[in-house]
């Protein structure tokens, strides 16, 4: 009985733990993970906390949450140390699922559509698709770029807001950080993690 | 007479300061200290004057919000007329034109759009546009006073847009064109109103962005240059910088 106790709870960990398959088709992968995230924003029966460890865990498994990191912090991947590369990308993550949570969470109201898709190279595939945030708003036009380079493991790398690349906001603004402060990644970490305290 | 002078004196050293940084990068400031003050002033102008007001007005019908919105993208229309010719897209030109005189007769002075109801779409261009067409860089960034942000090219483009812009013409020159004339109030009541129009269309944006921008005058320095670069380009397709970023 105990044995049983014990494969019966394995089996609902695993439930809960194991990665949500979403298809590998980049079009079909953004559609049902969006729609996903959409449909767990707006449910009501879910608390906010269990809303944001939902979405935090499929941005963990779905976004290339690591080569964002390096892209964002532009040439300086290149000359940092490894142990502040390091300490980097554990501060980014903590500030990236932070403020995708919160920015997802304003527009969980909204709807969305896969539209197009282009397939750009052996690793990138774009896929468009439009955002109605609220009953008589003007549509948005969101770009995925999608990193296709593992074919079963499809990961999100930038979303293209009306022609506006946020990973290449986010690029620029922590140049500006670092070029602020002699180039110091440190501050730039302290930063992020004063973000993902607040 | 006097003010003229100095008004001609004030836009010709305006120019030639600008031209003289022409050859910079966007991404470099013209003068980052004086820019993030007047950024800061400008925030709390939108705090105080011009988010109220957007909240307000996000709360009117949406027959007279759409109206509104309709009415300031005719008048903007009149803009693009020159300066599509001046990039010779003569197709751009039709669809301005057509979308103008549509809008502005059958469409009540511009409040309703049957002009994009049989596919007339026309794009909002300007001088700055023109002259980034020409192959002109963009030159430092800088932040103006309530106006935002801007580059050196944009900021020639936005004096050059008030001598080629018909609507200018007759209201702030007070000229008369096919009978028609008005005043600098209507010029700028019809601006007022684009800037609580784009206000309100997006509040959650902004607030978004606000909420979680580390460097929030960076970031909206970044979404201006890269909006600009999109509308010279006319598309919305964003440069590929990811280079060999791969895992």
């Amino acid at each position: 009985m105990k044995k049983l106790s014990i494969l019966f709870f394995l089996f609902i960990f695993n439930f809960y733990t194991y990665a949500i398959p979403y298809s590998t088709e980049p079009q079909e992968f953004v559609n049902e993970l969006v729609n996903d995230a959409i449909n767990k924003l707006s449910d009501k029966n879910l608390t906010s906390e269990e809303k944001s460890k939902y979405i935090e865990k499929i941005a963990i498994e779905n976004v290339d949450i690591k080569a964002l990191s390096l892209y964002t912090l532009g040439e300086l991947r290149k000359s940092s140390e490894k142990k502040d590369l390091k300490n980097y990308q554990i501060a980014f993550e903590k500030y990236f699922l932070k403020s995708l949570t919160s920015r997802l969470s304003d527009y969980s109201s909204s709807k969305f559509e896969v539209t197009d898709f282009e397939k750009k190279s052996v690793n990138y595939t774009i896929v468009n698709s439009k955002v109605t945030p609220g009953e008589g708003d003007p549509q948005i036009k969101i770009d995925w770029r999608v990193y296709t380079k593992q074919k079963d493991k499809p990961l999100i790398r930038d979303l293209i807001v009306e022609g506006l690349s946020l990973a290449r906001t986010q690029k620029e603004e922590f140049a500006s950080i670092l070029s602020s402060n002699n180039g110091d990644i440190n501050i730039l970490i302290k930063k992020l993690d004063e973000f993902s305290k607040k | 007479m006097m003010i003229k002078r100095i008004k001609n004196l004030f836009i010709s050293a305006l120019i030639i300061t600008l031209i003289s940084t022409a050859g910079l990068k966007a991404s470099e400031e013209c003068f980052e200290g004086v820019s993030r003050s007047i950024f800061k002033f400008n925030m709390v102008f939108d705090d105080i004057i011009l988010e109220p007001i957007a909240k307000g007005y996000s709360k009117l019908p949406e027959p007279i919000k759409a109206g509104t919105g309709n009415f300031t993208s005719n008048v903007a229309t009149l803009l693009s007329i020159p300066n599509s010719l001046l990039q010779g897209n003569i197709k751009q030109v039709g669809h301005a034109t057509g979308s103008f005189f549509i809008n502005s007769t059958v469409g009540i002075l511009g409040f309703f759009n049957p002009a994009e109801k049989i596919g007339l779409k026309p794009h909002r261009e300007d001088v700055g546009q023109t002259l980034g067409k020409y192959g002109f860089g963009p030159g430092c960034y800088f932040v103006l006073p309530v106006l935002g942000p801007t580059t050196a090219r944009d900021s020639i483009g936005l004096i050059a847009d008030s001598f080629i812009d018909p609507f200018a013409h007759v209201t702030i020159q007070e000229k008369e064109l096919f009978g028609m004339s008005g005043n600098s109030l209507d010029y700028f009541s019809v601006k007022s109103t684009t800037a609580v129009d784009f206000r309100s269309d997006n509040i959650t944006n902004f607030e978004s962005l606000e909420k979680n921008s580390i460097d929030l005058y960076s970031s909206l320095k970044s979404i201006y240059l890269q909006d600009r670069e999109n509308k010279i380009k006319n598309s919305t397709d964003a440069q590929d910088d990811w280079g060999n970023l791969d895992n």
